[in-house]
């Protein structure tokens, strides 16, 4: 009977968030579909970090990809190191740098027990493994003082419950394809209450969390302040959210140059002015509407290098015969679907997919500002990659007694 | 979408890998320990469980009690080993062979002959599913796997 009952109280939600969402979308107190104000990039400033969008780290032929350099110090000390190369990733929290780009040797995190803890970080088609340690994290005049992040890539056997994800090992330059991660999302930490939860049978706790004796790896109750966090959230000052600000492109660059600015509404150069806020659910999602169906599973994230919408069914948009992740039009296509908040906040958001063959065949560009793939997991959603960042400034708050689950506005 | 002819209550969860016998699979039921609710289609009946920690796993079991396509959404990903069971090894060694063509992040598909692996989202909140086409019943659509 339970579960009945959880099926006919999801019923009844869907149905009231169905009502919810129409009365949204047709109020025009809260819709923004008129033609933007003129962008304006930061370029100066105590919380101005300079990003580029780039190949990367030499080698590497990253495609959309933003960079960020970061440093980390050993926590109360001038002992720093400035990493570069490190990817700019709004859809995950929490600073992640490849121990064969670090030289400093960071403080271990222990559990209780005294036993080094891990870490098995899942994303969408890799993994990171390796150390929790801590660091004062420095960019532009921010300071993250003794800040969890994980160091990817040790010697420690990687145990059998991070295998079992089947997702591919990143722990080198030429896998993870930059130096780091710095994720500032949405979220504080990375995994949230649920890695605080106690482990054994039925536990709540996905066990992303490890204590490594010598003896091997076992899952263990990491509490929030612990986890791997989301640097911003530990800066003295700005520590709210950011603002990723990049210009627009138009056809395929080798570079642009843009700011990661830090705290929204905090300093001068970091107001919301007349950018809609779309709240984001307990998943960190929110709904995008595309010819009259709602995607309720979508996304914005700094860190996909394109657009990936619905599949080439839904889109009419045919696949690359050479590469079915990326979408292949004989001609330029134009997209419009419509964002809306969990606060009921809507926008309709214009775009265009260019042939990915086409754009790649220039091999001096790695920049594109109409990529675009398809989004291909299930349900179909769209996941707002880099190219939605180009010519609009892209605020990304961090989860607050105000905003539970955070939001974005542009 | 396909007709649902009934909805059923279980009290032992079970669960199958793709590829699987349904009848075979009671042994599986301690690792994702959850409610399950099955749904009958046309020619299939959709095995729903939902996880401890916040995951829900849909089997679809063709009528000849076989598990010819799962699927998947939660806030970290299942235990695929589980879920793929003889599909786990070309699973794996087909994603790593994908993520070498280009360098970049962006969902994960995997189109091969024998097996379809798709996977999107992000940090707390992911959602896929797997099928093994030529075991797909006739008359099923893809789209209804999700």
């Amino acid at each position: 009977m339970r579960s009945l009952r959880t099926f006919l109280v999801f019923a009844i939600f869907t149905a009231f968030a169905f009502l919810v969402g129409c009365g949204g979308s047709s109020s025009s107190s809260s819709s923004s579909s008129s033609s933007p104000p003129p962008q304006t990039i930061v370029s100066s400033g105590a919380n101005v970090a300079p990003i580029s969008v780039n190949s990367g780290a030499p080698g590497i032929g990253y495609v959309n990809g933003a960079f960020a350099s970061v440093t980390v110090c050993i926590p109360g000390t001038s002992n720093c190191q400035t990493i570069d190369d490190v990817l700019v990733d709004t859809g995950s929290s929490g600073l992640r740098i490849l121990s064969s780009a670090l030289t400093l040797v960071l403080t271990q995190q222990d559990a209780s027990d005294g036993n080094p803890v891990f870490e098995c970080f899942p994303f969408v088609s890799s993994y990171t493994w390796g150390p929790v340690q801590t660091a004062d994290v420095e960019m532009a005049s921010e300071k993250a003082s003794s800040t969890p992040i994980q160091v990817i890539g040790t010697n420690t056997t990687v145990p059998s419950g991070c295998l079992d994800f089947g997702l591919t090992s990143s722990d080198t330059l030429d896998t993870l394809g930059a130096n780091g991660i710095l994720g500032i999302g949405l979220f504080a930490q990375d995994c949230g209450s649920g890695c605080a939860l106690p482990l054994g049978s039925n536990s709540q706790n996905p066990g992303l969390y490890y204590e490594c004796p010598s003896s091997g790896c076992a899952e263990v109750v990491e509490n929030t302040a612990q986890q791997v966090s989301n640097p911003v959230t530990l800066f003295a000052t700005d520590n709210n959210g950011i603002i990723i600000e990049l210009p627009a492109v138009s056809g395929g660059e080798p570079s642009v140059s843009g700011s990661l600015v830090f705290g929204i509404g905090t300093q001068s150069n970091n107001g919301l002015g007349g950018a809609t806020v779309y709240t984001a659910d307990t998943d960190g999602n929110f709904t995008t509407t595309y010819s009259g169906a709602a995607y309720s599973s979508s996304f914005i994230d700094s860190g996909s290098n394109g657009f990936f919408f619905l599949d080439s069914s839904t889109t009419g948009i045919p696949e690359c015969s050479d590469q079915p992740d990326f979408y292949c039009p004989s001609s330029t296509t134009n997209i419009s679907a419509t964002n809306q908040g969990a606060n009921g906040a809507s926008g309709t958001v214009n775009f265009s997919v260019a042939n990915a063959d086409t754009l790649f065949a220039n091999q001096a560009d790695f920049v594109y500002g109409d990529l675009g793939g398809e989004y291909s997991g299930s349900p179909l959603a769209f996941d707002w990659g880099l190219p939605f960042f180009f010519g609009r400034n892209v605020f990304t708050a961090i989860q607050s007694t105000s905003y539970p689950n955070g939001y974005w506005a542009y | 979408m396909g007709a649902v002819l009934a909805i059923v209550s279980f009290g032992l969860p079970a669960w199958a890998a793709l590829g699987g016998d349904i009848a075979s699979v009671q042994a599986d039921q301690l690792h994702m320990q959850g409610s399950l609710r099955a749904t009958t289609a046309a020619s299939y009946t959709v095995h729903e469980i939902q996880g401890a920690t916040g995951a829900v796993v849909r089997e679809y079991v063709s009528s000849a009690g076989k598990v010819f396509a799962v699927a998947w959404q939660g806030p970290w990903p299942p235990d695929m080993r589980q879920l793929l069971g003889s599909y786990f090894e070309q699973y794996r060694q087909a994603a790593k062979a994908q993520s070498r063509v280009r360098i970049g992040r962006r969902p994960l598909m995997i189109q091969q002959p024998g097996l379809v692996v798709q996977i999107g989202g992000h940090p707390r909140s992911f959602a896929g599913r797997a099928y093994v086409p030529e075991m797909l019943p006739s008359g099923v659509r893809v789209e209804e796997i999700q």
